[in-house]
């Protein structure tokens, strides 16, 4: 006999809510460590800048994971394909990018943005089409497959525009930093938050206000059942990985302006790094993904101050240690 | 309203293993008819063939004439065809009321409908918007079917609702699918439960490795204990 | 047929291939003197090696890892830093070899008795982030590894170049300590191959493949996965040590680029799936494939390049500069994971 049927009070949505609670804590415990606030303010501010990126683009890998089990190790390269379509758009449109008014900087930055996630989208349902779908299921195959398509791709983008690193200047007036109350803050940082704020919230919304977001999250769980109820969930991943790789692209574009140059070498750099946070975020979890993003963020801009030399390792360590403590990440999803 | 189902001469193999060896079977339509046998007869995996979730490797299945057996899963549902799965797969990090938006395809909740489902199982109406996953067993069995008669279909597929339900739940259940029955929706329905299967049933079909050994109506087999023993290994009447 | 521990090749082809292969690493320093040849042949031998116990783990025992370098790294830095630190003696490079070697057996039991516990998918991120773990460790302790530039340092002497077996030449060429390092090479590669056929051919290697192809059956026929499975890791990973370590030696020198880095895992996982996974042979042929067509195909490749460029081409020069030479690469694997899924000894035998 359940609670309910003894006329107790309704249980309550629980919402697991120390996962959550992390960053504040490692935030909390790195304070102190750290001394001075307006170092642990502009840490904190990069941390969180830093964490928007990365869940930008992590996110729609443990969406298509969940969905689909498709680990797409060619992730990265759609990283690296959104910076370089950066460069395509940035550098040409130097008038706009290099003059110091922040109307026409933010409209070009936003017309790279759009421009990375179009062409990023779309190479996606080519890179899906052709290369994924046919090993639906085999994970072996599949795994082998991404990895040849994540080579092949990072040849082409050399083979496309040269095995150079380019540099790609920030538009100018998201130059330099802000002083609040004693703590540097720079402008960029501020923007990139921006941009990933949006993408978080957006996809909040669509996943838990609109019917497609409701597919989405039934079929992370049962992809079974909810083509039983009669919805063509394979339509519905094609549209989740075009999604996943122009979001990725979109995380390109704003990691390779904090970097101030574009390889696509950065497309396997990241790619481990996305890998990481979507295991201690929970696969198939957006919010697990967005807590781990942040978490992992922090922890580097903190052991990066006070540790330099762990700051590397400073990933792994958080993964395991996070894997010890919830063996299936932060937020898993039911039934995986 | 309703549609009749035909198999013809159904073939299934998972894998190295053949489970359904040549299944006919007819479910007529705007009746109730029982799948019975041993566990391990096949009964699920001729459910779950019906539905599209396995592919046959033989034979023909009919719904109302059209055939169906080459149709993805997601097809034969918007034919018309609703699942209630032995496991009952309810979407646990959804709520309840999502669980049931999803089920509805053809457009919103119909509140009159989704009333007339809370009469049937009041505690869906005080679980609206929890995570389905806090609900139990017996509750998310409810879920399951609410499920399948969120919108009119034409048949249903139900496999072993009752198992492990408590005996005051099983009764609502009971009230349940003779509503439905009254609608004329078409159900075949897979049981170990017998008391559900003389009630519910109009005619029954038996399996045994993977065919049918029976057919008939579900009166005359209540009324013949030998054939019961026989067929089933027991009486209808030893059990609940 | 008891050296191949009754593995036949099972095909005429197939056998023919093995033959040429084997005999001609076998007389490499009398068939093609030179250095370069004798790089290639070395690093086909080393290859083979790395790819055999890869296979062991991928083909045999249906475990999908990306810390199969970091146990080839372990080797060779194990006989760097023992013959940097210790000077040039056999017992230096004993020591590191047998140094080596336990470290290598217990992070792959820790790997291996992790990877019990989580999904197929999981497990390869969790290698894959522990690989790269391990590069950046082994760049940071550059006190020990030499950082970034790697180790150089002098083996022992009757391996080095300069030194000679005796005056005179046997069939035109000096035995000089490059071809008895060479042949140090060849007999430890194909030694320890032989060892790896062994075991995938023995109760132990069948009944890794038993539970490759069916978990749950196994263990209800009382096979104790847990132990075959984590031994299967251990042996690979000695496997990867030791060629690691003859690559070590053979180079004289030993560096990130050279035994950590992630692209010879990616060439590890290319050569086993082009050679056939499950089939000890496919990493002998895959690897000689993979070796001349990495040094010779990427001549032919700036050939063609520089043809294109003159006559005008758009694009094409791009596409076929040497240092592209991973694109057909990539290419070639793709098409082999959904054509040719058993591999080059898989066609040979005439399985599709």
């Amino acid at each position: 006999m359940s609670a309910s049927e003894t006329g107790a009070a309704l249980p309550r949505q629980r919402i697991d809510i120390l996962p959550a609670l992390t960053p504040l804590i490692v935030a909390a415990i790195a304070a102190p460590l750290i001394g001075s606030p307006s170092t642990f303010v502009t840490l904190t501010i990069a941390g969180l800048a830093m964490g928007m990126m990365i869940f930008t683009m992590a996110s729609g890998l443990t969406l298509v994971f969940g969905l689909m089990d498709v680990l797409n190790f060619g992730h990265g390269a759609f990283i690296a394909l959104g910076a370089y379509v950066a460069t395509l758009v940035l550098l040409p449109l130097a008038a706009w990018s290099q003059v110091d008014s922040l109307g026409p900087n933010l409209a070009v930055l936003a017309l790279a943005l759009f421009a990375a996630a179009l062409v990023c989208g779309l190479v996606g349902y080519a890179f899906e089409r052709l290369l994924v779908a046919p090993v639906y299921g085999q994970h072996l195959k599949q795994i082998m497959v991404t990895i040849g398509g994540a080579i092949v791709a990072e040849q082409l983008l050399y083979a496309l525009f040269g095995p150079e690193f380019i540099p790609l200047p920030l538009p100018a007036s998201l130059r330099g930093s802000l002083i609040l109350g004693g703590a540097a803050i720079e402008k960029y940082r501020i923007a990139a938050t921006i941009v990933g704020l949006i993408v978080f919230v957006g996809q909040m919304l669509i996943l838990n206000r609109t019917k497609i977001g409701l597919l989405i999250r039934a079929g992370v769980e049962n992809r079974e059942m909810v083509e039983a109820l009669g919805y063509r969930v394979d339509r519905l991943f094609i549209g989740v990985f075009m999604a996943g790789s122009a979001l990725a692209g979109l995380g390109g574009v704003l990691w390779a302006l904090y970097r101030e140059q574009v390889h696509a070498s950065m497309g396997a750099e990241l790619l481990v790094l996305t890998f990481i946070v979507i295991i201690i975020g929970g696969l198939g979890s957006v919010g697990g993904c967005f807590t781990g993003a942040i978490l992992v963020a922090l922890i580097a801009n903190y052991a990066g101050f006070l540790a330099p030399k762990l700051a590397l390792v400073s990933n792994i360590a958080l993964m395991v240690a996070v894997l010890l403590w919830r063996p299936r990440g932060l937020y898993p999803v039911s039934g995986r | 309203m309703s549609a009749s189902l035909v198999l013809q001469g159904v073939h299934t193999h998972i894998g190295r293993y053949h489970i359904l060896q040549g299944v006919d079977l007819a479910a007529p339509e705007g009746e109730t008819t029982m799948l019975l046998g041993r566990n391990g007869a096949g009964k699920t995996t001729a459910l779950r063939t019906i539905m599209g979730l396995w592919r046959a490797s033989e034979g023909a299945i009919m719904l109302d004439g059209a055939p169906i057996a080459a149709l993805h899963a997601s097809a034969i549902a918007r034919a018309g065809v609703a699942y209630v799965p032995e496991t009952m797969a309810v979407f646990s990090d959804l709520s309840v009321r999502e669980n049931l938006v999803l089920a509805a395809r053809d457009g919103p909740l119909d509140p009159a409908r989704v009333e007339w489902i809370f009469g049937f199982f009041p505690a869906l109406k005080k679980f609206w918007l929890s995570r389905a996953g806090t609900l139990s067993g017996g509750q998310k069995q409810m879920l399951s079917i609410a499920r399948a008669i969120v919108e009119p279909r034409r048949l249903l597929l139900i496999d072993e609702p009752t198992k492990g339900l408590a005996p005051a739940i099983i009764g609502a259940l009971i009230e349940c699918l003779k509503e439905i029955k009254r609608m004329g929706v078409t159900i075949l329905l897979v049981e170990q439960n017998f008391r559900v299967a003389r009630e519910v049933g109009d005619h029954v079909r038996v399996m045994d490795s993977g065919r049918i050994i029976h057919q008939g109506a579900m009166a005359a087999l209540a009324a013949d204990n030998q054939l019961q023993s026989r067929l089933l290994g027991l009486s209808l009447d030893a059990h609940q | 047929m008891m050296i191949l521990s009754g593995d036949r090749p099972r095909s005429p082809a197939l056998a023919a291939v093995l033959v040429v292969i084997i005999l001609t690493l076998a007389l490499a320093p009398f068939l093609f003197p030179g250095a370069k040849p004798a790089n290639v042949a070395a690093n086909i031998c080393v290859l083979a090696l790395l790819v055999a116990s890869y296979d062991l783990l991928l083909g045999y025992a249906g475990i999908v890892s990306f810390a199969h370098v970091m146990f080839f790294g372990i080797g060779a830095y194990g006989v760097a830093i023992a013959l940097y630190g210790l000077g040039p003696s056999w017992g230096a490079l004993a020591l590191g070899v047998l140094a080596a070697l336990p470290v290598s057996i217990v992070l792959a039991l820790a790997i291996g008795l992790f990877s019990l516990r989580v999904q197929t998918i999981f497990f390869a991120m969790v290698t894959l982030a522990v690989a790269y773990a391990f590069n950046v460790l082994a760049s940071q302790l550059s006190w020990a590894t030499g950082g970034e530039d790697g180790r150089s340092f002098q083996v022992p002497e009757i391996l080095r170049p300069g030194f000679h077996l005796f005056e005179g030449e046997v069939f035109g060429i000096a035995i000089s300590g490059r071809v008895l390092s060479y042949y140090l090479v060849f007999v430890a590669a194909a030694l320890l191959f032989l060892v790896l056929l062994r075991i995938v051919n023995s109760p132990f290697g069948r009944v890794l493949q038993a539970i490759r192809e069916n978990p749950f059956r196994a263990e209800a026929l009382g096979y104790r996965i847990v132990f075959h499975r984590t031994l299967a890791t251990c042996i690979s990973a000695a496997g990867a040590t030791i060629a690691g370590a003859l690559s070590a030696l053979w180079l004289h020198y030993t560096g990130p680029d050279t035994a950590l880095s992630f692209s010879i895992q990616i060439d590890v996982l290319v050569v086993v799936v082009i050679g056939g996974m499950g089939s000890m042979y496919g990493a002998i042929v895959g690897a000689a494939l993979f070796v001349l067509a990495q040094n010779y195909l990427q001549a032919l490749m700036g050939r063609l390049s520089s043809a294109a460029a003159e006559a005008g081409l758009p694009l094409l020069p791009g596409l076929f500069h040497p240092d592209r030479w991973l694109l057909w690469l990539g290419l070639m694997f793709i098409l082999a994971v959904y054509f040719v899924p058993t591999g080059i000894v898989g066609k040979l035998r005439g399985k599709g």
